[in-house]
């Protein structure tokens, strides 16, 4: 495998641990209540009302 | 050769279908005019599919982005942006090829015949590039900064642009609710004349929101030329025939640049090449199945 191959596999996987770790910090820091509260309600902006 | 490019369509449209299905599985919602409220709604789902359609059992990402974006206490949400690099370094836009069902109902809509479908036009690619002005403005600037005075800013995405939110929520529940029908005004007359737009559109151009407009394809299309999944071309076998281009509705031509932005890696040029030069990778390693 050349060096340069190696290096794009390297960033992949990098990119998907960094995705993965921003995942985690979201729910520690507490977003998804904030996400979840407005997914369960009825958007009004979404359906074209609010 | 048909038979072949038949099956490999037909495969996609039945995992296109069946994604769209599990991501609107409460069917009851589409009876009681009602939304799911369970947990599932914790988790973003990879295509566009708005959260406020009756039958949605998991969230958006584009508006669940917005919603934390937009909140008093957070101004970026880690979560949804996380889970977007996740899904993007993974596949790229595979994601809008085989599971976004707002992808899936604008393919379904060029299914109609039409006289003069458009295969590109004088500043179509200049266009494209529209989608990224969509994903800066409407979904992270306007929120963040167009706030109330409690600091709060609404999804102006979903709220000006979105007409996957007016198909899958706007028209089902205002239909089903007296009261919602009591309170449409020029807000619901904007939205409905774009998604009135989009389906005219989409029957004329091939994913025409999807090239221009959606935001969630301006990201995934950023990870298109560093994503574990892509595509690659093996130049010796490769007899520059165009087949792969003539035959893109997304107008790439794979073998000038297999990382193009605008590849929604749907595999129908890998299907019609008739040297098997177009194959499948995985970080490095490629995959000469067909
Ligand atoms: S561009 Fe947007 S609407 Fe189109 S398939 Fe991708 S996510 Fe779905
Ligand atoms: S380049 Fe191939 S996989 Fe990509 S959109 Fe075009 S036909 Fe589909």
């Amino acid at each position: 495998m050349h060096i340069q191959e190696r290096h794009i596999n390297l960033i992949s996987l990098l990119i998907v641990l960094i995705g993965v770790s921003s995942m985690v910090f979201g729910v520690f820091r507490g977003e998804t209540p904030v996400m979840f509260e407005k997914a369960i309600n009825i958007c009004l902006e979404c359906i074209g009302i609010g | 050769m048909a038979k072949k490019i038949n099956n490999n369509k037909n495969f996609r449209y039945s995992i296109q279908a069946f994604w769209a299905l599990v991501t609107n599985s409460f069917l009851i919602g589409f009876v009681q005019g009602k939304i799911y409220q369970g947990k599932i709604k914790n988790v973003c789902v990879p295509g566009l599919n708005c959260y406020s359609c009756p039958g949605a059992i998991a969230s958006c990402p584009i508006g669940s982005l917005q919603a934390v974006i937009g909140s008093y206490e957070f101004k970026w949400s880690f979560y949804v942006a996380g889970f977007l690099i996740f899904i993007g370094a993974i596949m790229g836009r595979f994601a809008c090829g085989w599971l976004c069902p707002f992808g899936f109902i604008q393919e379904l809509l060029y299914k109609i015949p039409f006289v003069n479908k458009i295969k590109t036009f004088k500043g179509d690619r200049a266009m494209r590039k529209l989608k990224y002005m969509f994903l800066v403005v409407f979904v992270i600037l306007m929120p963040i900064f167009i706030v109330d005075i409690i600091g709060q800013g609404a999804p102006y995405f979903c709220k000006l642009i979105c007409p996957a939110g007016t198909l899958e929520g706007g028209l089902p529940l205002v239909l089903m609710n007296k009261s919602l029908q009591e309170t449409v005004g020029w807000l619901y007359a904007w939205k409905n004349l774009l998604l009135i737009i989009t389906i005219i559109g989409s029957v004329i151009i091939y994913r025409p929101f999807c090239k221009y407009v959606c935001p969630l394809g301006a990201i995934y299309s950023l990870f298109n030329p560093i994503s574990v999944f892509k595509y690659h071309v093996d130049k010796e076998k490769c007899n520059n025939c165009h087949a792969c281009s003539n035959s893109c509705k997304m107008n790439v031509d794979l073998v000038k640049n297999p990382n193009d932005l605008e590849c929604i890696r749907c595999g129908s040029c890998k299907t019609i090449c008739p040297t098997h030069a177009i194959e499948y990778k995985c970080l490095q390693k490629t995959s000469k199945k067909d």
